[in-house]
């Protein structure tokens, strides 16, 4: 197995067919150009003593090609976050040594005496990719391989680097994706960055659908609705953020006016309820998909489809409306439990640790070895519960549970019942150190009316057990989110402490 | 005859075909495209393809044997169609799943 096998089907079903487009440098590559060009790379990297391809930049042309040329010259494929401090980027870099490094033509001279980098400039990268030289050997199709070395966001510690082999996305794409699924006319705007998973199974997905992604580099609400409408844009994926803002550019409208767009999907944090409530009556046409993953899954596990947000928005019922918070049900190649601090499964509608086990679930660390267990299961150290329909509901991390008097409590419920208060937009309730109680629950909110500690005291014993309300409320201007929408914890934690 | 592993690509010894393993039983699985056995060497050495084994294959389809316990995907398109053990495999059908990513 090797991804680079997906290209070639690509490349052999619609070789004319335009794959990606930068609009902001104007440049564009079809499918068989994208082929030739990972073999001309394929070709330079054979010829290095590079143990790895590292990728420091924005969305652009070079990315598909330098995830592609890496796989076919059998080394791992490394995006890093060009958002990192100079030095957390080369603290990365030395992790992954000797290696072969494209960055933006401004970065390059930073790198050029650093010990086993080779640095070549994004402009001189896609010259070389242009040129026309031998085709190389093919790529070796051992499912062991490592493709891709991610570093994981790393809300808490130092990053961890994911490890991808073939077999875990070649499963998830063949698992998930129709060969030349995708009509002539369809196109995806893609604006997640390229080190993260989604930006990686973006490329992947439309790759092997045969479909035209649109590439936005440095997103912004307003640049994504002006793409979204010239480019005619059929297919997208956003963070919760992202679609937050979206829906904020758009304040006014009744409706979006991009009758295009068919499919819109979304993952990688909490979706605030208003937000997609307000999203669906701005996109009345489009396919709205809730898809929730990890990078150490290869990308999305399980799937909240159209139908369901449909019939969720559209219900009178409570239970039925709330669905559309629900991250849905598993894809067909993955099973799920939920487990208790014990390992024992949980029932329906208990709250536990959310393990996963298939063929696209690595769990594995450069380093550190793999996390999964003899029987093929990884603890996502993601919280939740399935209803008594099947769907799953995140309820933050296993970890933030908090104990209080020996009673566990979970942040999420208390934080739900906050936000339920008119004058409260956000919410973020930890446990920091009590002597009285071992844990004390305190909350930091961002409100948008004057309100007071005791009435917001009041609220929350109005509507759950006395021992939830928190003995301590701070007010700030803006709770602390990483960019994909994740709330940093335990930012709060340090802050509260 | 030989034992198949998942990410094995084996090409027709008669045509253009090349196919991929995605699940394979245990054991040994006599597989043949049209009408000769599949190698993992050379590839279409000039035989001609069995008149019974002409379907053809389609690029990007899977083929399964009837307990679905063999699975493969066409990674490249040819004139013979594929058996194990005398059976013809079946073109297994696309599951509709929406867009993710």
């Amino acid at each position: 197995m090797n991804i680079m096998m997906l290209l070639e089907m690509a490349a052999s079903g619609c070789p004319e067919r335009i794959a990606f487009v930068d609009p902001e440098m104007d440049a564009s590559i079809s499918y068989q150009e994208l082929f030739d060009s990972a073999g001309n790379i394929a070709s330079i990297l054979r010829a290095t003593d590079a143990a790895r391809f590292a990728m420091l930049d924005v969305s652009n042309i070079g990315i598909p090609i330098g995830l592609f040329a890496s796989s076919w010259a059998g080394i791992p494929y490394v995006p890093l976050n060009y958002r990192l401090t100079d030095p957390e980027i080369e603290s990365l870099l030395d992790r992954v040594t000797p290696a072969y490094l494209v960055t933006e033509p401004e970065r390059v001279a930073g790198f050029h005496d650093r010990k086993g980098v080779q640095v070549s400039s994004r402009t001189d990268f896609s010259a070389l990719a242009r040129e026309s030289g031998e085709i190389p050997d093919a790529w070796s199709m051992d499912p062991e391989d490592t493709a891709v070395l991610l570093f994981t966001s790393g809300t808490t510690g130092a990053p961890k680097a994911a490890v991808l082999r073939q077999k875990h996305l070649v499963s998830y794409i063949l698992g998930s994706v129709e060969f030349m699924g995708a009509d002539e006319e369809e196109a995806a705007l893609v604006c997640v960055p390229p080190y993260h998973i989604a930006g990686i199974a973006a490329v992947l997905s439309s790759v092997y659908s045969g479909r035209r992604v649109v590439q936005l580099a440095n997103f912004s609400a307003e640049k994504w609705v002006r793409l979204a409408r010239d480019e005619k844009i059929t297919t997208a994926f956003v963070v919760p953020t992202m679609l937050a803002r979206i829906v904020e550019e758009l304040a006014g409208a009744t409706n979006a006016d991009m009758p295009h767009l068919q499919s819109l999907s979304y993952g990688g944090g909490k979706m605030p309820l208003s937000v997609i409530q307000r999203a669906m009556e701005l996109f009345p046409g489009t396919d709205f998909t809730n898809a929730y993953g990890l990078t150490e899954t290869s990308s999305t596990i399980t799937v909240l489809g159209p139908d369901e947000h449909r019939l969720a928005a559209a219900s009178e019922e409570e239970k039925v409306q709330h669905r559309l918070v629900s991250v849905g049900v598993p894809l067909p190649g993955i099973e799920l439990e939920i487990r208790d601090d014990e390992g024992s499964v949980q029932p329906i509608g208990e709250r536990g640790e959310i393990y996963v086990r298939g063929e696209q679930v690595s769990g594995e660390y450069e380093g550190r070895g793999s996390v999964v267990d003899s029987d093929g299961w990884f603890p996502t150290r993601d919280a939740g519960f399935v209803d008594g329909e099947g769907f799953l509901f995140i309820d933050g991390r296993a970890d933030d549970v908090i104990v209080r008097g020996g009673e566990n409590m979970s942040p999420g419920e208390i934080e739900d019942v906050l936000l339920e208060h008119p004058a409260v937009s956000d919410a973020a309730v930890v446990g920091i150190p009590s002597e009285e109680w071992g844990e004390a629950v305190v909350a930091a909110l961002v409100i948008s009316d004057a309100v007071t500690t005791e009435e917001l005291q009041a609220w929350v014993k109005e509507h759950m057990r006395s021992s939830r309300v928190p003995e301590r409320l701070e007010f700030w201007d803006e709770l602390p989110y990483n960019e994909t929408g994740k709330l940093l914890r335990r930012v709060v934690k340090e802050r509260l402490a | 005859m030989a034992a198949l592993a998942a990410g094995k690509r084996l090409k027709s010894a008669v045509c253009a075909t090349e196919i991929m393993v995605i699940a394979a039983p245990d054991g040994d699985v006599e597989l043949e495209c049209g009408g000769a056995p599949m190698t993992d060497g050379e590839g279409n050495t000039g035989g001609s393809v069995d008149a019974n084994n002409a379907e053809g294959t389609a690029l990007g389809k899977r083929y399964v044997s009837e307990d679905g316990g063999l699975e493969l995907l066409c990674v490249k398109p040819g004139d013979g169609s594929l058996s194990a053990g005398g059976e013809a495999l079946k073109v297994k059908d696309a599951k509709k799943l929406p867009k993710t990513d």
